[in-house]
């Protein structure tokens, strides 16, 4: 099972190529997953009466989607046909599907903040006949965006794993539990920072949950890789992140666990845990990018799984015949 | 994903690329550059792998030739490598052929260089046109797929789709309209499709007028064919045979094998050893095979998020 002796190249030189995904990429999968949770967190305060929650929760999710969607339009080569993105609708690209989730959370969450800013700023938002529309359509809007949450922690996950990039195509099948985790830890961990801690009890048990899943998921998704794929998750400058993300989901999760209820204590966890986050994301990108830079990485997994295949009797589908 | 009848069906254009007779002269890589007006991609550096200064196909190379040296040794074990393929008896045509090779090896040389011209590979299931969003990558009437740069936002999913490495995004170059894409002769001409996916066409723009391909055009020996893809396959599948009759058994098909991970290739290739000796990848697998299966994880996982959002409320009410 180690062909390492065998593993040939040509010239050392990439096979697959990575996407030019940089750091404003990394930071759409925090925010993404931070706005979507956050959204959850606001529709359940809207549907249990926890008014603060509910207000914190909203805004700190209209902030991170409209920050995150700036990073991916930045990443595009040709930023101002950012609007291309809705020519179409096609279900086998996860990034067409989710550009429209994207859309729908955005619309949802934009509609329900903007209800909070004018009953913040005591109506002062100029709205004119719209107010009452507004006020009708705000819960909808709010549970709707709620609704819109799980999809938009969920599909970035998809996204990378829907490559040929050997380590998030291998990351398949526990990637989207790892990611909807740190959507959760964030958006628990930003919860306990904005609202006090009387009314901050569902953010507090949601940072908690998820740290529990993002460290089993994570797990889950190691075993289940090939060795030679999964090593990128554990070298160089991606390891170190995702290494120190672990930690801190930890660290972060317990302090909410044991002191939540102190507002400093909270405050800190919930910093800790939005750091993890996002090492956990620049991580994850980062691995995949340095997985396309050394064909080890292509060819010793692909080569195993031709000669698992041709030992099990499976002969007929290599893309190498002899006639 | 379309189906494989589909896209084999009569009027599917490709190449046959047989590299035991290419002799490097990187013809069609200077053809390609100059019919497409692709820029320049290099740093004037040689690079220490033999004659390869190309180095990679990408957004502003769409050919390019691969220098392998190889030894008395790593022959020998070429040669091993493709009887061992024989001997896992293919589907098709197999017995009868087998049975009239002539089976004295000739002498192994004690040097030889491989030569191979690389191209985008067409694939019946393209990763790069399943991920688009845009749909700026299509399937063309030849069963080809093209980029439409004026569509394409520069999203670079597609290049983490390619199983192959092939499509990559253009760095530098001018945004234009699209009337002013001319040049005065003599002149270096303006790079076009900054910041747009770009790779090989399979000069869509020559064959709606019922031109071949430049390289094919230019290929001085006849190394890279153009044609019906059917006919090329059977032409690549005579070649083979051929090959394995002389004794060298080195010879396989790379991407004529509809059952394959991307249904088979448009471009299909006639290979002296392994695959990832030329830096192509060994088991290429089109990533949305899978998708359906994502999509189930991805579900599940969502549906944990809820559930883990309804318990935390469930655990985290305020207590009066």
């Amino acid at each position: 099972m180690v062909p390492e002796a065998e593993f040939t190249s040509y010239y050392d030189r990439p096979i697959v190529k990575p996407p030019p995904w940089e750091n404003p990429i990394g930071a759409y999968l925090f925010l993404g997953g931070l706005a979507a949770a956050s959204g959850m967190l606001a529709a359940g305060a809207e549907l249990t009466g926890n008014a603060r929650l509910r207000r914190n929760s909203r805004l700190s999710a209209l902030g991170a989607v409209g920050l995150g969607a700036v990073a991916l339009v930045i990443d595009l080569g040709r930023p101002e046909r950012f609007l291309y993105m809705l020519r179409t609708v096609k279900l086998s690209s996860p990034m067409s599907v989710g550009s429209w989730i994207l859309s729908g959370f955005s619309a949802f969450a934009g509609v329900a903040a903007v209800a909070e800013v004018d009953r913040m700023t005591a109506q002062k938002l100029p709205l004119g006949p719209l107010r009452r529309l507004l006020q009708w359509v705000e819960t909808p809007a709010g549970v709707a965006a709620g609704l819109f949450g799980p999809p938009l922690a969920a599909y970035t996950a998809v996204l990378l794993s829907d490559t040929a990039n050997p380590t998030w195509n291998d990351a398949r099948e526990y990637l989207p539990m790892v990611f909807v985790s740190s959507a959760s830890l964030a958006a628990g961990g930003l919860g306990m920072i904005t609202t006090p801690v009387d009314d901050a009890g569902p953010a507090r048990a949601l940072a908690v949950i998820g740290s529990a899943c993002d460290l089993a998921a994570t797990e889950l998704m190691e075993q289940s890789m090939d060795p030679v794929a999964a090593e990128p998750l554990h070298e160089g400058t991606p390891g170190k992140l995702l290494q120190w993300s672990k930690r801190l989901v930890a660290a972060g999760g317990l302090a909410a666990l044991l002191g939540g209820r102190n507002r400093t204590i909270a405050a800190l966890s919930g910093v800790t845990l939005l750091t993890a986050s996002a090492l956990t994301r620049f991580g994850i990108l980062h691995a995949g990018i340095h997985a396309a830079k050394d064909p080890r990485y292509t060819v010793v997994p692909q080569k195993n799984r031709l000669a698992k295949r041709r030992a099990e009797g499976i002969v007929d589908d290599s893309i190498t015949t002899a006639d | 994903m379309i189906n494989l009848e589909e896209s084999f069906q009569p009027g599917r254009k490709g190449f046959f690329t047989d590299t035991s007779i290419c002799i490097g002269c990187k013809a069609c890589e200077v053809a390609c550059k100059e019919w497409n007006r692709n820029p320049a991609d290099s740093t004037w550096q040689l690079s220490d792998s033999s004659y390869d200064n190309t180095t990679h196909l990408g957004a502003d190379t769409w050919r390019h030739v691969a220098f392998v040296e190889q030894g008395r040794e790593r022959i020998e074990q070429a040669r091993q490598s493709g009887r061992q393929l024989v001997n896992l008896g293919m589907p098709g045509v197999r017995t009868e052929a087998a049975t009239n090779v002539d089976v004295t090896p000739p002498d192994t040389p004690d040097f030889r260089w491989l030569m191979a011209s690389d191209v985008c590979k067409h694939c019946t299931h393209a990763g790069c046109l399943d991920v688009c969003p845009t749909g700026a990558l299509f399937r063309s009437e030849f069963g080809t797929v093209v980029v439409q740069a004026d569509v394409c936002n520069g999203c670079g999913t597609c290049v983490a789709g390619c199983p192959f490495g092939v499509i990559e995004r253009r760095k530098d170059g001018l945004v234009e309209p699209k009337t002013n894409r001319d040049f005065t002769a003599g002149e270096q001409a303006p790079t076009p499709h900054v910041g747009v996916a770009q790779k090989c066409t399979l000069c869509y723009d020559r064959l709606v007028d019922g031109l071949e391909p430049a390289c094919a055009k230019t290929c001085p020996t006849t190394s890279i064919k153009f044609g019906e893809h059917a006919d090329l396959t059977e032409q690549a599948r005579e070649r083979v045979r051929q090959l394995h009759a002389q004794g060298l058994t080195e010879a396989r098909l790379y991407g004529a094998n509809p059952n394959s991970g991307v249904g088979g290739t448009g471009s299909v290739f006639l290979l002296l050893d392994e695959p990832e000796v030329y830096g192509l990848p060994p088991d290429p697998r089109v990533p949305t095979a899978d998708l359906p299966h994502m999509f189930d994880r991805a579900s599940l996982a969502a549906v944990g998020m809820i559930a883990g959002v309804v318990l935390a409320f469930f655990t985290g009410r305020r207590r009066r």
